[in-house]
């Protein structure tokens, strides 16, 4: 009533700006957003990037083709193995070698084991991002049990680099198989006590439902790939459309959603989830004897001269990594397509005339990674 | 559409266009394997023909090339390329179209954020990273480094005073 007094009498309001981050709880790392605001009303998102950029693209025309699958994990550190897939399988299929169905098979578990721990620590922080402390501590209490796993058979927890080309640097431990099926069987009885917690409580499905709606024409538009762009019915599984390791001969279901708000790419990754646990379900007990590392691939690769793009399905979408080589042992050029970048600049897209706390759980839902947007 | 169709379609835009080198194709029946490198078909242009390409190809009831999956540049000894990705998602086919810029002191390219919305970020990156001005560009800053940065990091000729990178 005052406001609307306010502008009756001519009194103007004023735009003004605040910076959101570099340091921020919701931003998930260094990132900045500068804020065009009317009262609390956004008006404008200048997302500011590049604060923890390392030119690893130009660190690679450097690096021998071995060295580059390590870092790439260093970019997406939650979707560390299905970025070392990248790598690996562009260099395979560059030199033409296939790989062991035992290869394949294990690629496939860890890059849905991957997938499943990247959306646990995501529903984690969404709900703390919402002002919801127990959720964090549910979803890292599962995620723990993912990295133990790892931990077992990569030797670490969050850089593995466990794909090279060619195969998997270690066979896997024998206790992998029952420890994947524990987790699987404790999980199942978890992610319903997730939806209990956040996906029907009110005040969540307030603060998320018809909130920031993006149509699918504009996440094409955007390029906005993964669970965010298929929560807007963008139907753009790379593991659907052009599959690759053991993915054509699993069956899942890619989760399409129609109206593309902040609930339904919450939901999206929750079905996701149930996905990812299915594959794993699929494969576990059916991993074939193999080589687990193709003898054809030479300690010195050397691609042929030429252009090489390959695509994986992250746990944030489509990574692309695009290879000009002259023949030599290191790239001429590699650029990667970071699903992360394009899904971050639709936020001022989504965000206008919606209020700061809006934009914290339309930022939890895009889930990024700023060092996967920075490289 | 097939790669071919796509081709023959391309050729009478304009008689000016070059496309990849002989992509040979796979004919599993006749033992003939693909050559490697050239997954997609790749049509090469000058900068001057862009806009009217990207927005045929964007448009066209044949092409729809909707989604834009990678926009990048290269630096070669005498010429900038850059390179477009494309997807249509409805026609599910992809193509590869690069724009030859021949002048290395000022590369100057048509922006093409209007068409794709993603290329307005994906663009400032390669002015960024490569110098090439966009012309009609919004926003055409430095997005990853600092503003007063000399110098464009991913030519070929930059030097780095602290070369971390060579080491």
């Amino acid at each position: 009533m005052i406001a609307e007094e306010a502008i009756k009498e001519g009194i103007k309001t004023q735009e003004y700006f605040i910076n959101m981050g570099p340091q921020h709880p919701s931003t998930h790392g260094v990132l900045r957003l500068m804020l065009e605001l009317d009262g609390e009303i956004i008006k404008k998102v200048i997302p500011h990037i590049g604060y923890v950029h390392r030119s690893i693209e130009k660190m690679c025309e450097k690096d021998t083709y071995r060295q580059i699958v390590h870092v790439t994990d260093r970019m997406d550190y939650l979707s560390n193995h299905m970025n070392n897939e990248a790598v690996c399988l562009l260099v395979e299929n560059a030199l033409e070698i296939g790989v062991s169905e035992r290869v394949k098979v294990i690629r496939t578990i860890m890059s849905e084991l991957t997938r499943l721990s990247s959306h646990q620590l995501w529903w984690g922080v969404m709900g703390m991002d919402l002002g919801a402390l127990t959720s964090f501590l549910y979803g890292f209490r599962d995620r723990e049990i993912i990295n133990d796993i790892f931990e077992e058979t990569c030797g670490a927890r969050l850089t593995m680099n466990y794909n090279t080309p060619g195969g998997v640097m270690f066979d896997i431990h024998p206790n992998f198989q029952k420890r994947v099926k524990d987790f699987i069987a404790h999980f199942k009885t978890k992610l319903p006590e997730y939806d209990d917690l956040l996906s029907d409580n009110v005040i969540f499905r307030n603060r998320t439902e018809g909130i920031g709606i993006l149509s699918k024409e504009d996440a094409i538009s955007y390029g906005i790939t993964g669970p965010t762009g298929r929560a807007s019915g963008f139907s753009n599984d790379i593991r659907k459309h052009k599959p690759y390791s053991a993915y054509d001969r699993v069956d899942f279901k890619e989760i399409l959603m129609e109206t593309g708000d902040t609930y339904s790419r919450y939901k999206a990754r929750m079905l996701e989830m149930w996905e990812s646990m299915s594959i794993i379900e699929q494969l576990i007990d059916n991993i074939p004897e193999g080589e687990i590392q193709s003898s054809a691939v030479k300690a010195v690769i050397k691609l042929p001269k030429g252009e090489f793009f390959q695509s994986v399905e992250t746990a944030r979408g489509e990574l692309g990594v695009y290879v000009v080589s002259d023949g030599t042992k290191s790239p001429y050029r590699i650029k990667f397509r970071s699903p992360g970048f394009s899904n971050l600049f639709v936020l001022d897209h989504i965000a206008k005339g919606y209020k700061i706390a809006d934009l914290v759980a339309m930022m939890s839902t895009i889930d990024i990674v700023v060092p996967d947007i920075d490289r | 559409m097939d790669r071919k169709s796509l081709q023959n379609k391309i050729a009478t835009w304009s008689s000016e266009v070059e496309f990849s080198a002989a992509p040979v194709l796979a004919d599993e029946a006749a033992g003939v394997k693909a050559s490697p490198g050239t997954q997609f078909l790749e049509i090469i242009i000058k900068p001057n023909q862009l806009l009217e390409f990207a927005e045929k190809l964007r448009n066209d009831e044949e092409m729809q090339f909707n989604f834009m999956f990678s926009l990048t540049c290269v630096d070669f000894a005498d010429h900038f390329m850059m390179v477009y990705h494309l997807r249509s998602i409805e026609l599910e086919h992809e193509l590869v179209l690069k724009v030859k810029i021949e002048d290395k002191d000022k590369p100057v390219v048509e922006t093409l954020c209007h068409i794709w919305r993603t290329a307005e970020y994906l663009e400032r990156e390669v002015y960024d990273l490569f110098g090439v001005v966009f012309t009609n560009h919004p926003d055409l800053r430095r997005i990853l480094l600092d503003d007063d940065w000399k110098g464009y990091p991913l030519r070929k000729d930059y030097v780095d005073s602290i070369n971390i990178i060579s080491l």
